[in-house]
């Protein structure tokens, strides 16, 4: 038995870097420390996609990693409107690869952001992204609201190693001595701990950020007795903690990039945090959800110069979310193959976008079984990251760290899959004198 | 013909490291190095052109986090500059805030050689590296912030000079990082709670002044054989009336002894830091009186940072220099602390012609480099993207060549420009061997890398060259722009890599680190309290930390010994 230390989870945005685990005949067969219940399971492993595929008269048939990726490559290189998506749960270096084959091919590259923080991006770039890193968090802050975002299910050691229940620099009692305020729409797990809960109604985020904004600034007169379902008092209550706060943050999750307003709430929530900053210090962050959706927009962007939905086809980047985002050009028929990858479409797209993914082929890959498997032409398992293969990822503030290698495995890394399938297309277009 | 040998001949060459002036002259290169002769080489005829050693830039942001929140909230930058790939090359993009390939293309094209990224957060260093990979042709290198870390200023307070030393060069290691990079000290730190300071407030908590953390670290950079010295941005930049300020920073480490014969601080974009008046109503330009103090002094060097006109992207660790920006603008703001450490912003801003304050700036850079007798203390920068894009550097030869340039430009300035500032009244013109100092020669130097064979040309330099397409003669404004912009050739390691203006090859760079050679005693009490920084205040841990050695492929390293 060896016991490793330090080792990274590759689950969700925390990207807890603090887990023991212990490993013996080459299997992780404890988590000692530091890991939750989620991360616990991916580190000890599950059920996994066991071996390359095709898909022949409707079913899957086994085949080497050989045959799959020289299929891939042949579905690829054919492809006049390829989309290549996902890449947000596996390492960058597999994410650099991706770009570099989107240019060979002249592909549509996008990754998960697209459904998920899409949003929170279009903001950014309309009004920049007042933030700072997780450990100035742990240490400085004495005011946490949670907008939206719901850490006791989805992220659950978030509060504990950064945030409301974490201990710092100046912040040694912990949340003794700190407030938490939570707006959602409806009662959860993270809502109960909550010193202040306002109860938002469905789709008014956007009016109850205005109405801060304006308390911050002072403009109390123009502000109702109720906005969005909450009093006017609480409004006023919240507001007074942000002002005698030394360090706020705001951290927003879905329950505000896909509500009514979606990307138009982010602006405004960060307007907030600027009406904020003129009492106080005071920062916004977006809880990422794959650990390494941070990474794959970072790639995209210095590699591209745009962090997702970028379209390769002209030989220079063409960034137009809404137009070459994933599911608007799978909504309009025009993808003609998709290479997917550490990602589940099948699950989190439109209906009316799976139904065309359905129909075009489509390369899976990823270590494990998704809906997206069920109509997948070739399936290619990958080794998992973080604990069978190591890499770079960035962390949901954009801090890199690397993934570990726990155990030694036969299936071949994100990274090395992509590198074959990209000398296979190369191999293919000289042939055909591209 | 033997494979690795290139001869570039009748050249006329500067090499102003070696002395050379201009003089008509061969380059022999073999296996990526200049030596004295060539068997049967492949042959770059350069007849009447200018031949000088590959450019290095002392200070660019070019990697890391900042540059990519840059890019990423500004496609409308993005959109500017694009270029489809070619056989060789893959798709640029961008203007203030170009992709990694671009900057590579761009800088190779100029017939620059090497770049040192300005600012590397430690905790995301391997971001930094991770884009200086991917930044194609240049050999490069980045310094690490190391002033506004709570190490830093607790052992600035208790006096222990040589355990500071032993964090600087273990945060230097751990980084694969070249030096120690000073941006607001103290400031940034305060800017964690929205707050700044200048050199001689105190930084509540820490109880150190920025002029104690700035001293400090110069000493402790002094105990160590450095190739380069303390670079620093000092405090109060952008703020009318800081050009005292600059000077008193001068005047912290005069001093100090420099471990190697070089300048014991290097303060850079001195351009907003030369700052007279007390608000921007009279604003004016104070760049003779640091000039001045140069001239007067031979411990400081400084980059000009000066002005490129147009829209760009300011960013820096000076969080609250960020924050002022933003406030005068509106425009968007990006800002990212880093815990224990230091801290960044970023804002887009626009250079015009027309506000009274953007003229005097646009003077004052260029005031810098013509008032500064000895180029040997004097660097072209853009502070790119802050001041202006890289890419504008030969818009500033051509300026600093040609008064007539200057005069006709000044014209189409804001009238201040005749009242608050001095360069419509300064007729000094460079010449090629100067233009070549403050573009490679002096770089080299102040950075040490000479001694690695870095920006000049003698026998055992790297076979870096750019032959640009104009004769030493030429005076024309125009031409003089144009050839800097796209060399005839550029030659990297005696690859060439430009010819013709376009990008032909497109080898990897190296990453020069340098490891600073820290006694073990000193090193392992120095790590119990920093250990206890890890334990009990960052976000990751100990052994997470340090960059590993899978983002560093080609690594240069350099070994700077403790001094007895």
């Amino acid at each position: 038995m060896v016991e490793i230390t330090d080792v990274v989870c590759s689950l969700c945005g925390c990207v807890c870097d603090d887990i023991v685990v212990e490993v013996e005949d080459n299997k992780v067969t404890k988590v000692k420390k530091g890991a939750c219940a989620v991360g616990k399971s991916k580190l000890m492993g599950h059920g996994r996609i066991e071996e390359p595929a095709i898909r022949e008269n409707g079913s899957l048939k086994a085949c080497s990693y050989d045959d799959a990726i020289k299929k891939a490559a042949e579905i690829l290189a054919a492809a006049r409107r390829p989309l290549l998506y996902g890449w947000s749960s596996t390492v960058c270096e597999a994410d650099k690869v991706g770009v570099e084959l989107a240019e060979e091919i002249g592909a549509v590259i996008d990754n998960t952001a697209s459904v998920c923080h899409g949003p929170s991006v279009l903001a950014i770039q309309d009004v920049g992204l007042p933030s700072c890193t997780l450990g100035e968090v742990k240490n400085r802050a004495d005011l946490i609201i949670y907008w939206g975002a719901n850490p006791a299910a989805a992220h659950a050691n978030h509060m504990k190693r950064y945030s409301y229940i974490s201990k710092g620099y100046w912040t040694e009692e912990g949340k003794k001595n700190k407030k938490l305020v939570v707006v959602d729409v409806r009662r959860t797990a993270t809502a109960k701990m909550a010193d202040v809960f306002l109860q938002i109604e469905q789709g008014k985020d956007y009016l109850v950020f205005s109405a801060l904004r304006a308390l911050l600034y002072g403009y109390e007169d123009v502000v109702p007795d109720e906005v969005g379902g909450i009093s006017k008092k609480d409004l006023l209550e919240t507001v007074k903690m942000m002002k005698e706060s030394k360090f706020g943050i705001t951290f927003f999750g879905m329950g505000v990039t896909h509500t009514r307003g979606r990307h138009n709430n982010i602006v405004n929530a960060i307007e907030m945090t600027r009406a904020a900053h003129t009492h106080t210090k005071f920062s916004i962050m977006p809880m990422r959800g794959h650990y390494n959706v941070a990474g794959i927009n970072q790639v995209c962007t210095w590699e591209t110069g745009f962090p997702f939905a970028v379209d390769l086809t002209r030989g220079y980047a063409w960034y137009n979310p809404g137009e070459v985002s994933a599911t608007d050009l799978l909504i309009r028929r025009e993808c003609d193959a998709a290479l997917i990858i550490a990602s589940d479409p099948g699950a989190h797209f439109p209906g009316e976008s799976i139904r065309h993914l359905a129909k075009i082929p489509v390369i899976q890959i990823d270590p494990f079984a998704n809906p997206t498997t069920e109509f997948a032409d070739v399936v290619i398992p990958a080794a998992i990251s973080g604990v069978e293969a190591e890499g770079n990822v960035y962390r949901m503030d954009n801090i890199p760290i690397r993934l570990r290698k726990l155990v030694d495995t036969e299936y071949i890394a994100d990274e090395e899959i992509m590198k074959r399938i990209l000398d296979e297309v190369r191999a293919i277009r000289e042939k055909g004198g591209n | 013909m033997v494979e690795g040998e290139l001869l570039i001949r009748n050249g006329v060459v500067y090499d102003p490291i070696n002395g050379v002036k201009g003089e008509k002259k061969d380059i022999c290169i073999r296996d990526g190095k200049v030596v004295e002769e060539v068997k049967n080489p492949k042959i770059i005829d350069a007849e009447g052109r200018v031949v000088m050693p590959g450019g290095v830039d002392i200070h660019s942001h070019i990697a890391g986090g900042k540059v990519n929140s840059g890019r990423l909230f500004r496609p409308e930058d993005g959109r500017k500059g694009v270029k489809a790939r070619t056989k060789v090359c893959r798709p640029e993009s961008g203007y203030s805030v170009p992709n990694t390939f671009a900057t590579g293309y761009r800088y190779a094209r100029m017939g620059y050689t090497f770049v040192m990224e300005a600012a590397m957060p430690p905790l995301a260093a391997r971001h930094t590296h991770e884009e200086l990979v991917d930044i194609p042709i240049l050999d490069n290198a980045a310094l690490p912030l190391l002033d506004n870390n709570w190490m830093t200023m607790e052992y600035v307070k208790s006096g222990d000079m040589d355990l500071l030393a032993a964090y600087i060069a273990w945060m230097i290691k751990a980084t694969k990082g070249f030096g120690v990079k000073i941006v607001n000290p103290g400031g940034t730190e305060m800017w964690g709670w929205g707050k700044n300071c200048s050199l001689n407030d105190t930084v509540p908590t820490f109880d150190v002044t920025p002029a104690e953390i700035i001293k400090g670290l110069a000493e402790a950079n002094e105990k160590f054989d450095m190739p380069h010295s303390i670079h620093v941005h000092t405090n109060m930049l952008g703020h009318p009336g800081n050009f005292e300020i600059t000077k008193e920073t001068y005047d912290l480490v005069k001093g100090v002894k420099a471990a190697k014969g070089r300048q014991v601080m290097h303060t850079t974009h001195t351009q907003f830091h030369s700052y007279g008046g007390t608000n921007w109503g009279d604003f004016e330009s104070k760049a003779d009186a640091i000039a001045d103090y140069i001239n007067q002094n031979d411990h400081a060097t400084i980059d000009i940072g000066s002005i490129i006109l147009g829209d760009t992207t300011t960013m820096t660790a000076d969080g609250p220099m960020e924050y002022s920006l933003y406030q005068i603008t509106g425009r968007k703001w990006t800002n990212h602390d880093v815990e224990l450490e230091t801290g960044s912003g970023i804002t887009p801003f626009l250079y015009s012609g027309k506000s009274p304050v953007n003229t005097i700036q646009w003077a004052i850079g260029q005031e810098l480099a013509l008032l500064v007798k000895d180029p040997w203390k004097l660097a072209l920068t853009t502070d790119h993207p802050n001041a202006g894009p890289f890419i504008g550097y030969p818009i500033l030869i051509s300026m600093l060549m040609s008064k007539k340039r200057r005069d006709e430009s000044a014209e189409d300035m804001h009238k201040v420009i005749y009242d608050r500032a001095a360069l419509p009244s300064i007729d000094r013109e460079y010449d090629l061997n100067e233009i070549a100092i403050i573009t490679r020669g002096m770089t080299a130097k102040a950075l040490g890398l000479h001694e690695h064979g870095k920006g000049h040309l003698g026998v055992g330099a790297d076979g870096d060259v750019a032959i640009y397409d104009m004769s030493p003669e030429e005076r024309d404004a125009g031409k003089i722009q144009k050839a800097f912009l796209n060399t005839k050739y550029t030659i990297k390691g005696g690859e060439i890599v430009v010819k013709d203006g376009e990008v032909v090859a497109t080898p990897a760079g190296k990453t020069y680190f340098v490891t600073p050679e820290c006694d073990d005693k000193l090193t392992d009490e120095m790590m119990v309290k920093l250990k206890d920084k890890f334990d009990h205040y960052y976000s990751v841990t100990f052994n997470n930390y340090a960059v590993q050695d899978a983002y560093v492929p080609n690594p240069y390293e350099i070994k700077a010994p403790w001094r007895s």
